[in-house]
């Protein structure tokens, strides 16, 4: 169910397939305007873009919002057109991170309008009137601009063991087979890309880092627990049955509602409690 | 000496780190480390006492550095 809303999320995301030949492709990163309805013909369209910056090289200064003032005519569609322009036409000190511009990647990952969010996949609100507001994903130290230091997100992710563990070879020495029905529960788990948005909307993880494990990394966790290849089902549940890994977790569900593969950690979080009571 | 705040406690602790970190280098590159350690602190001496968020931010990216320069695949620095 999960993946088929992620499918139907992405494909409404995608661009349009025709796109009127009139507009030249004057630049790399402009291209003709995507709004819904037909812009009136060359009026300019301008949008305040507030980004939060910070240099680490001078660290007694305090973090600032810029303002940005860009055209939409001229922009594509999603908010990360919008930052790359800023960044090749406006300001090139501007620093964020990117990589596939389709939402596959994670990269983007950002705080857009108080929603944490993929900047790939969040299209620019068509109202120039409000200004929209772009802060790194909240509650991470930042290493500049719009880069947030993830190092402690990874580090829970490697104490997971993400990866198939399994002793017993099969018996014609070929690939670990699946059947069908087990491979389907492996769906809204497996299109996570790992991003951050969730964990760092979660206040359990804001107060609690440390020790709680955080909505993305219990989604990869179940992941490996639901997986039926692995063979140490009974160790990773060990691993995660204390009180601080896994029921820090109130089912707050901010990482549901703010997960922009529109997959649901609340429920695999669930699903592992239920396993751990099961027990 | 004058009783020392908890952040100052860190900067020093983190200090003493380095030094016992260098220690576990080769002899003859020990020197270079040092100053290089010492540069690193004394680049930010301008510091206000007071200005909490920037010692933090300083002592994570030391504690980082140290981490990435305490491996023992670097054995020189110039």
């Amino acid at each position: 169910m999960a993946s088929l809303r992620s499918t139907s999320r992405l494909f409404a995301a995608s661009r349009p397939l025709f796109r009127p030949a009139s507009f030249a492709r004057s630049y790399a990163t402009v291209e003709g305007t995507k709004n819904v309805e037909p812009s009136p013909s060359e009026k300019p369209n301008f949008k305040t873009f507030k980004v939060y910056r910070w240099n680490p090289d001078t660290p007694a200064e305090k973090p600032t919002m810029q303002s940005y003032q860009l055209d939409l005519n001229k922009t594509g569609p999603m908010m990360l057109d919008a930052l790359i322009r800023i960044k090749n036409e406006l300001d090139p000190t501007l620093t964020f991170r990117r990589s596939c511009r389709e939402g596959i990647c994670g990269s983007c990952a950002m705080n857009i309008d108080g929603v944490n969010t993929l900047a790939c996949l969040c299209r620019i609100p068509t109202d120039g009137a409000k200004e929209s507001r772009i802060y790194p994903l909240p509650h991470t130290y930042v290493v500049k601009d719009l880069v947030p230091d993830l190092t402690l997100f990874y580090k829970q992710y490697k104490s997971i063991k993400p990866y198939l563990q399994r002793d017993t070879p099969t018996e014609d020495g070929l690939e670990f087979r699946q059947s069908p029905e087990d491979r389907r529960k492996l769906d809204g788990l497996y299109e996570c890309i790992l991003c951050a948005c969730c964990s760092t909307s979660c206040p359990s993880y804001w107060w609690n880092s440390e020790e709680y494990l955080g909505p993305a990394i219990l989604l990869q966790s179940y992941r490996w627990l639901a997986d039926s290849r692995d063979e140490r089902t009974a160790e990773r549940k060990t691993a995660l049955d204390n009180s601080m890994s896994v029921y820090r977790c109130h089912t707050i569900l901010n990482c549901t509602r703010t997960c922009p593969k529109g997959l649901n950690p609340g429920k695999a979080i669930a699903e592992i409690k239920k396993m751990l009571a099961s027990n | 000496m004058a009783r020392l705040s908890g952040l100052q406690r860190e900067v020093l602790s983190l200090y003493r780190q380095c030094l016992r970190h260098i220690r576990q280098k080769p002899e003859e590159s020990r020197g270079n480390f040092k100053r290089f350690a010492r540069a690193e602190f004394q680049k930010n001496l301008s510091v206000s006492k007071k200005d909490f968020s920037t010692i933090e931010y300083l002592l994570r990216r030391g504690r980082r550095q140290l981490e990435t320069y305490a491996s023992p695949g670097i054995r020189s620095i110039h």
